[in-house]
């Protein structure tokens, strides 16, 4: 058959604003949920860094986890726009599913609403609040950020959840009634997904400063404050690389019964064998696996806790309910690759210690380190991006697709167009920042003032030859 | 008071607070924007950093407070809006994200020349958010927005209510932001300032109170149902906003910029609940009625839950941040 033929009747079926929503929301998300990662994470690293600070009196950490604060500052700036971005695309996006469920999912949202005040109110008081507050007050305000990442992160993941496993409303005649926000909330799928994201959230901030300082220590400057900055973070990696597996394949053995297609889709399973193998990479051309590597067994083992139990294969689906397989299957397969690795590293990292090795002595690890940052966010993209195009042609689970949650806009693609842009200006602007205040640091500048430096624009206004020129530099 | 009335209050408390504190913070643009050059407007600039650095982000979750509730309780209403107004609404979002974004970089900036880029940036956006939002209002308060489907998607919020909704919310903004910040400049300080901070704060004042009275006229024609509803139901909200108007210019010109503020804030509330009162029983005007437009019950009574703990939870931290940006330590400029 013709591919041609199918896809021109595909995009005839389409509404004009799917594909660009889809873009849109993959790119607005794929953006965010970095940031999310240290809005939930962060907090409690910087809580730690700061409490060793006070506890041993250590200045060195007291001035990292003052340094940290202002690297949250600009993160969390951006993270709260992005995020405020998300909360307009629903509506913008996907009239279809807010129209008509809004009033299903949304409690999950009004917590997580809550959730970011307090987190917030609580940002603005800490960050402000060095040398103005005393210290074991200020060092407290810290902590309600980090619960307030755990509620936040819970009602997100909630409402994601709710998309993979719809409860709480009956549809009666095609209306949905009987509306139940609170089984919404507490939705069994909610909790081992929630878990799911919350380690990976701290795996990608532990691994990201981690690698920060490996990248420092690498380049010879191996003060205590990095070795410090090191250790701290990479604590809260190793503990997190850890337990994701874990978790991950707990949250894993409920798609057999929640989700068979993506889970068909996660093992590049065509037809239901039993037992079924994992398949290593492979891609499906034309109904074809090819260049897979299988092992036998092990694909009923890890999906299904059993030596025997199959993985219902994508044939037992009606073709037009196939999520996009090949990139359902890669994208999982280097969510559990990467995080295997990382696990790996950090195992392998703490035995080394526990017999005397100190590994970020060799260059080798710290090269690992130093790219382990971006690894972790590469398997955290991969996920999402595993679980939702894996839930795909679904919004929500077979109940609505997602063709018909999209609007009719076709100028949604200029929406597009201005993101990226806004976007990737965003990115330079952040970057720029930061390596700046990075070098500041190394210089010896502890405070950072704005360039709009009060008392030395007052002299100067007053004392200057001529207003409006810039000396350029600050000092 | 039906669940859904009760609902629509506690979204509309939103929506005020928004008006008052997220518009302090991007009426503080309008300052910036006309601070002058990177020396003259130094001290401005830095004060204008200092006093809303704080307290934006926490002020920003009013909106995600207003859009949740919306969609949650109201949700085809919303759907309808969001489609409707999709542009006023990316305008406006563009800029919540370049204000946010460019304040943040601005504060770390290393040079003058970044810092003025990532300035221009910030002050520009702070306008441009509560202009179109104002649109956005404008176009629910004149009937614009269908109860289903996608209404004109640029007659919608282009014609005189929208445009004169968004003039006079970025006056208000910049109004509200100028009493704040002459009180923040006498409380550090820097009488110069305050006194440079005060004519601009007048002339924003006069010129949005004029601004109000010349919309009387064509808002008869093109929104009728508003109108009537301002001279009738929320015509003493109304008087109050005028009198507390008039009341805050007086007390600016008298340099009692501390009590300025409060008045300026009771204007501000007053104009705003009086829009709001005045389109009562409508969601969207001429369109659909709040409780028409309300969703499950059972949502509805989850959404006062969230409230409730809200003002548990949210008002006195708040008040705390408020509080502690208010006391001598934090007025310092050390940090």
């Amino acid at each position: 058959m013709p591919v041609t033929d199918v896809v021109i009747q595909v995009l005839a079926a389409e509404p004009a604003g799917l594909l660009p929503a889809r873009q849109q929301m993959a790119l607005s998300l794929g953006w965010h949920i970095i940031l999310a990662c240290f809005g939930v994470a962060f907090p409690a690293v910087i809580f730690t860094m700061h409490l060793i600070g006070i506890r041993r009196d250590d200045s060195d950490a007291l001035a990292l986890a003052r340094k940290w604060g202002k690297v949250s500052a600009v993160l969390f700036a951006i993270g709260a726009v992005s995020g405020t971005v998300l909360s307009f695309e629903m509506g913008l996006l996907w009239p279809g599913l807010m129209g008509t469920y809004g009033d299903v999912l949304g409690l999950p949202f009004a917590f997580e609403g809550l959730a970011f005040f307090l987190e917030a109110i609580f940002l603005g008081i800490y960050l402000y609040g060095w040398d103005r507050m005393p210290p074991k007050r200020h060092l407290l305000m810290v902590l309600p950020m980090a619960v307030t990442g755990v509620v936040g992160t819970y009602c997100v993941v909630a409402v994601n959840a709710w998309m993979n496993v719809p409860v709480g409303f009956d549809i009666v005649d095609g209306a949905v009634t009987n509306v139940r926000p609170w089984d919404v909330l507490f939705s069994s799928a909610a909790f081992w997904q929630f878990l799911h994201m919350w380690v990976a959230a701290y795996m990608v901030v532990g691994f990201m400063i981690a690698s920060v300082y490996a990248v420092g220590m690498l380049r010879g400057r191996r003060d205590r404050r990095h070795r410090l900055g090191f250790d701290v973070a990479f604590a809260f990696a190793s503990v997190s690389a850890v337990v994701q597996p874990f978790v991950g394949h707990l949250l894993g053995g409920r798609i057999a019964d929640a989700q068979p297609a993506k889970l068909a889709a996660f093992e590049l399973a065509l037809e239901t064998e039993s037992p079924s193998p994992l398949r290593l990479g492979g891609v499906l051309i034309d109904d074809t696996v090819r260049w897979a590597v299988d092992i036998p067994y092990l694909g009923s083992l890890i999906a299904r806790n059993s030596f025997t139990a199959p993985v219902e294969g994508l044939e037992s689906f009606p073709r037009e309910d196939w999520p996009p397989v090949n990139l359902t299957h890669l994208s999982f397969q280097t969510m559990v690759g990467i995080g295997t690795l990382l696990a790996a590293a950090v195992v392998v990292y703490w035995l080394a210690r526990w017999r005397g090795h100190d590994l970020v002595e060799r260059r080798w690890f710290l090269r690992f380190v130093a790219v382990s940052g971006v690894l972790a966010i590469v398997a955290m993209e991969a996920g999402w991006i595993a679980t939702e195009v894996g839930r795909q042609p679904w919004v929500v689970y077979n109940i609505l697709r997602t063709s018909d949650a999209a609007g009719d806009n076709p100028g949604l693609w200029w929406m597009l167009a201005a993101t990226v842009v806004v976007y990737t200006g965003m990115t330079i602007g952040a970057i720029v920042v930061l390596r700046s205040m990075a070098r500041r640091w190394r210089k010896g500048d502890a405070d950072l003032p704005s360039p709009y430096g009060p008392e030395e624009a007052l002299v100067t206004t007053e004392s200057a030859a001529g207003p409006g020129e810039g000396t350029g530099e600050r000092r | 008071m039906t669940l859904a009335v009760a609902v629509a209050a506690a979204l509309f408390v939103g929506v005020v607070a928004y008006a008052l504190f997220g518009g302090a913070d991007f009426g503080s643009g309008f300052y910036d924007l006309t601070a002058g050059g990177a020396r003259t407007g130094a001290a401005l600039r830095t004060l204008i950093d200092h006093s809303i650095g704080p307290v934006w982000e926490a002020n920003h979750v009013w909106l995600i407070y207003v859009l949740v509730m919306w969609w949650t309780g109201f949700p085809e209403s919303f759907a309808t809006a969001m489609s409707t107004l999709i542009l006023p609404m990316l305008f406006a979002l563009a800029g919540i994200v370049l204000r946010g974004a460019a304040f943040a970089f601005r504060k770390y900036a290393e040079t003058l020349s970044q810092a003025r880029l990532f300035g221009a940036v910030f002050a520009g956006s702070s306008l441009i958010a509560p202009f179109f939002f104002g649109t956005v209002a404008g176009a629910i308060a004149s009937g614009r927005v269908p109860a289903d489907g996608t209404g004109d998607r640029i007659g919608s919020w282009v014609n005189p209510t929208s445009l004169f909704g968004g003039l006079i919310a970025v006056g208000t903004c910049a109004f509200l932001a100028g009493c704040f910040l002459c009180a923040d400049a006498e409380r550090t300080g820097q009488p110069r300032l305050a006194g440079q901070l005060r004519t601009r704060t007048l002339g924003v004042g006069v010129a949005t109170g004029v601004l109000v009275f010349v919309a009387l006229v064509p808002l008869r024609r093109d929104a009728p149902t508003l109108t009537e509803g301002l001279e009738t139901q929320a015509a003493p909200l109304i008087v109050l906003s005028g009198i507390a108007g008039v009341a805050t210019l007086v007390l600016v010109y008298l340099r009692r910029f501390a009590v300025a503020r409060v008045s300026a804030l009771v204007a501000v509330a007053a104009v705003i609940s009086g829009w709001g009162v005045a389109q009562y029983p409508w969601l969207l005007v001429d369109e659909v009625t709040i409780n028409d437009a309300a969703g499950a019950d059972t949502t509805l009574r989850a959404l006062l839950v969230t409230v409730a703990l809200a003002v548990v939870l949210v008002v006195p931290a708040m008040a705390y941040l408020f509080r502690l940006t208010q006391t001598d330590a934090w007025s310092r400029n050390d940090a």
